[in-house]
């Protein structure tokens, strides 16, 4: 049985779902990415050997680490409106704002934190 | 909406299924990673980080409390953080993770193969995954 959606790739790419669908998508992208992360990490400790030291460069490269700490900034505060809304769902109607503040504090703290991986990334 | 009395639905009246408890599981252990990880960072903080470390090694060593994160800083000696006890809560937040990540991969494949026999398969390699991960990931705590 597939899956049928009656939707074109270009309708799903105009999808207008906004605020929330970004962060939905978002918080896919960032599970994913530490999810590759953790397993290769795990593996490669276990490994060792070229392999190991290999993906320790990759992990050490500062485009790298601004991905991986996109990835787990946003997961982690999203999560955590996700959780406080589902856990008392009468805020579900303050979702919209729920997300502002969640912008309001990953922006600032992501921004810091890129700008200090790139001055030392660069040489800094 | 057409029905926007579900949305607000209390949490009590929802029934419990697995998939309601795996729900819940994810909600609950996102809060126990929050609790773990801020468990780390007291930790390092009162074995003296905040002279010895940068903020960068610190939050490395809350993510994952394992010492071979520590071994390259200015820590000068190794041995308060590789006691049992924080190989425990290393082991606790490497088994919470785990779960919470692997049942969300179970979550994303759920979206894109609706068939039965593909979803079986899914759910196989999840636990395979789940396994293989953990038991390699307690090894490495265990053993460093």
């Amino acid at each position: 049985m597939g899956l049928s959606r009656n939707v074109s790739l270009w309708t799903g790419l105009r999808y207008k779902g906004q605020g929330p669908y970004l962060t939905f998508i978002l918080h896919r992208i960032g599970g994913l990415g530490m999810g590759i992360f953790v397993t290769t990490h795990i593996l490669s400790s276990y490994l060792g050997g070229q392999v190991g030291l290999f993906l320790n460069s990759v992990y050490e490269n500062w485009a790298f680490q601004i991905f991986i700490f996109f990835c787990a900034l946003f997961h982690a505060i999203n999560g955590l409106r996700i959780t406080i809304l589902d856990l008392f769902p009468k805020l579900i109607e303050h979702e919209h704002e729920a997300i502002w503040i969640e912008w309001a504090v990953f922006l600032p703290v992501f921004g810091v934190a890129a700008l200090v991986i790139v001055m030392t990334g660069l040489g800094g | 909406m057409n029905n926007p009395k579900s949305r607000t639905l209390p949490l009590s009246e929802r029934g419990m299924t697995f998939e309601i408890l795996m729900w819940y599981f994810t909600r609950l252990s996102a809060l126990a990673m929050y609790a773990l990880i801020l468990f780390g960072l007291i930790g390092a903080l009162v074995m003296g980080a905040r002279n010895q470390m940068n903020f960068a090694d610190v939050m490395r060593w809350a993510f994952m409390p394992n010492v071979t994160h520590i071994q390259s800083t200015n820590v000068p000696e190794l041995a308060p953080w590789t006691t049992l006890f924080w190989k425990a809560v290393a082991g606790a937040l490497l088994l919470v993770a785990s779960a919470h990540g692997v049942h969300g991969l179970v979550v994303i494949a759920d979206d894109y193969f609706a068939g039965a026999g593909a979803r079986k398969i899914v759910r196989l390699l999840s636990v395979v995954m789940l396994v293989s991960v953990g038991a390699i990931g307690l090894y490495i705590i265990w053993t460093s």
